[in-house]
């Protein structure tokens, strides 16, 4: 009895907390590092947007003022804003196109393995060589879009270097590595739908489109939801490519909010710490606005699930 | 050669040996980061390492060479956590946000108590509120290269007024070529005409004081001249099609290639010309013309310089190293043809023997009254320098944009110099 009692007290604070505590101890690295490298830096960006700083001396108080110029009178911002949206919008074209060469690469020829990786292989490349190709493309003499324009008789076209199509030539070139990845997404997402079920759709006589609509994509719906997460998250994070492709000109036209934060804050003629705060701010909850959309119905699934 | 450059590396321990006598024995870890990463001037920094070393046995000398382009957002943190005991930068406006924050060592001291004789001609560039804050090495002009064999073959010669040039270039045009090579993709070669339009329209006064946000972009009629200058040559089709989408150096091969005659540029334009198979028979230079009658001209000669950051630890041998650059045998040696290929700082040194070097030199020692400007882009402070370059690339692409330009540029202006 008393030798019982002994070896409960020498059981350590740990053997006696062993449950609640062990998850947190597993868990601990990752809360380090998450709130060392995103957590405090959010709430040091908006400290910093808050000020007017150059990154060497004194820090100034400016209150809301670099928000105020932000969205009163920067046209730099609305620039970059309604370039985020047309990439967002037109990003989203990868899934459709994705899902396309999915289904038509989705039978069982010789070589279709072959086929396969091939339409994967952009996706492989880094974003600065896809960058390159494309400007190379596109250049307006010597690039292969003018000469093939130049074949069935129409005009030179400096794309990149004309403001109103430059952004649209930057997601062209961005779909192409995109849509490899969505396309890869339904590929394996083809691979688990249920044969039973397009058998009885068969027997219930439904074709084509049909049997598509109805059949196949409410199976590929897991398929889907990662294919559009990946894209919004790569069409908010198009940086590279721009920079590759046009370093945000002719004249800033196809600037994007993540590229324009990066000339305020960091580039060669930057260290307007700031104001590059107060856009990554504006970032921030853009994407938080799509994080919390995602988490919710990643949320509502597994709810449904259960 | 190789023996010639031996003899002098020799020659110039000597004279090591000759002044470091004459001092107190440095000794300690001299740290170095410079930026000269390209090839060339690496191997200058390098030599001039070693043979600093040489002079002071005792000296410990660590050199860390960075990237040029890196060292333009590196240097922030160079000179803040644990700075080394001598740095590369920029001279002029470029040196201010330094300055301010009081990380460049004062070195007034040096040029008032002659440590630094014959550098008179650069001080200004190194001056802020009064007060020096580095040394130059080496600087090189700005100016028209051209095709010397194309003007012959046109029988052009020269131009020294803008009608000259205007008429010039309407020669060219109609023998089916541009008269100028550009290529703005990084803004800054437009920043270049602009300095020199400016310079010869209204004058290097005139052009400093909008650098220091002085004058309007919009009320000044100076300005307005000076777009409208710049304007005629445009409406000509003078600068070839769509240089927006090109870099300086892929614009390059329009002028290699004899499809544009000249080319507004740095001398370090020259290097890649000869490269590209151009001779010397083949390429000239000429400084811009006069634009309005009896402006004394101003020139482009962008300066790089040494500094001593304000935490360095062993400030005694940096100081003398700063000496021993500027010193004249060493500027002699370190920019002639073989080694940086630019212009020595020091008035006691003299200038390797290649046409465009004494052209150069000739040019920004007698032919440069009004004053020398740093760049658009080092006399402009940073913010005001990229809005205002991008806003000269749209005005060289859609002129007809002028007034809502120069509308961005007084915004930017009232904002960034209050």
């Amino acid at each position: 009895m008393v030798s019982a009692t002994a070896t409960v007290q020498r059981r350590s604070w740990y053997k006696r907390n062993e449950i609640a505590t062990t998850p947190w101890l597993f868990l601990l690295p990752g809360i380090l590092f998450f709130s060392v490298y995103v957590v405090i830096p959010i709430f040091q960006s908006v400290w910093i947007s808050f000020h007017e700083w150059d990154g060497l001396g004194e820090m100034t108080w400016v209150g809301l003022g670099n928000y105020e110029r932000l969205l009163t009178d920067d046209r730099k911002f609305d620039t970059s804003f309604w370039n985020n949206v047309r990439w967002l919008i037109l990003y989203l074209l990868a899934i459709p196109a994705g899902l396309f060469i999915a289904l038509f690469l989705n039978q069982t020829v010789r070589g279709i393995r072959l086929y396969k990786s091939m339409f994967f292989f952009p996706f492989v490349l880094s974003q600065v060589v896809v960058g390159l190709v494309f400007s190379w493309f596109y250049l307006p003499r010597e690039g292969l879009l003018n000469a093939m324009l130049a074949l069935v008789g129409l005009g030179p076209v400096n794309i990149l270097g004309d403001p109103t199509l430059a952004t649209y030539g930057i997601i062209a070139a961005g779909l192409w590595p995109q849509t490899a990845y969505c396309m890869i997404l339904y590929l394996t997402g083809l691979n688990a739908v249920d044969p039973e079920q397009i058998e009885a759709g068969r027997l219930d006589g439904a074709k084509g489109f049909k049997m598509l609509w109805y059949v196949i994509l409410p199976q590929l719906k897991p398929a889907t939801f990662i294919a559009f997460v990946v894209t919004i998250i790569g069409a908010l994070r198009s940086f590279d490519l721009i920079s590759v492709m046009t370093n945000g000109g002719p004249f800033g036209s196809t600037r994007v909010l993540s590229f324009y934060m990066f000339e305020e804050s960091l580039s060669e003629f930057g260290f307007r710490m700031g104001y590059g705060a107060a856009i990554a701010v504006v970032l921030f909850f853009l994407m938080l606005g799509f994080i919390v959309y995602f988490l919710y119905s990643m949320w509502r699934e597994e709810k449904g699930a259960r | 050669m190789n023996r010639t450059l031996k003899a002098s590396v020799l020659g110039l321990a000597g004279l090591g040996l000759l002044t470091s006598t004459a001092l107190a024995e440095l000794t300690g870890d001299l740290r170095i980061i410079s930026d000269m990463s390209n090839p060339s001037p690496r191997a200058v920094m390098e030599s001039l390492a070693a043979e600093f070393g040489e002079m002071h046995p005792d000296l410990n000398i660590e050199l860390e060479i960075v990237d040029r382009e890196a060292w333009k957002t590196q240097i922030r943190n160079a000179l803040s956590a644990n700075p080394p005991d001598v740095i590369n930068w920029y001279a002029a406006n470029r040196m201010l946000p330094y300055v301010n924050a009081g990380l460049f060592e004062d070195i007034t001291d040096m040029w008032d108590d002659g440590s630094l004789t014959g550098l008179d001609a650069v001080r200004g560039a190194m001056t802020i509120d009064g007060r020096q804050w580095g040394v130059p090495y080496t600087y090189y002009q700005w100016g028209v290269y051209y095709r010397e064999d194309i003007f012959n073959e046109l029988g052009l010669s020269e131009p020294t007024t803008f009608e000259e040039e205007i008429a010039n270039c309407q020669v060219i045009l109609d023998s089916g070529r541009k008269c100028y090579a550009i290529g703005t993709k990084f803004l800054w070669t437009a920043g270049g005409w602009f300095d020199y339009l400016n310079m010869r329209t209204n004058g290097f006064d005139h052009h400093m004081a909008l650098a220091q946000g002085e004058l309007s972009w919009t009320e000044d009629e100076g300005v307005r001249e000076t777009f409208a200058n710049w304007r005629r040559l445009i409406d000509m089709g003078a600068f070839v099609d769509d240089h927006q989408s090109y870099s300086w150096q892929e614009a390059l091969t329009f002028f290699t290639d004899g499809d544009a005659t000249a080319y507004l540029m740095g001398n370090f334009a020259v290097a890649p010309m000869r490269d590209a198979g151009l001779s010397d028979d083949q390429i000239d230079f000429y400084q811009f013309p006069v634009i309005t009658e009896g402006l004394p001209q101003g020139e482009d000669a962008p300066t790089d310089t040494f500094h001593i950051p304000s935490g360095a630890q062993n400030k005694e041998a940096a100081r003398a190293f700063l000496q021993f650059v500027t010193s004249p045998d060493v500027q002699t040696r370190i920019n002639n043809g073989d080694n940086l290929g630019q212009l020595p700082v020091n008035a006691n040194s003299s200038v390797d023997a290649d046409e465009f070097l004494e052209q150069g030199f000739e040019m920004l020692s007698q032919n440069a009254q009004g004053g020398v400007a740093q760049f658009f882009d080092r006399d402009f402070p940073a913010e005001m320098a990229s809005v205002g370059m991008e806003g000269l690339q749209e005005f060289m692409v859609f002129p007809d944009n002028l007034d809502d330009i120069l509308e961005r540029l007084e915004d930017a202006r009232q904002r960034i110099y209050q």
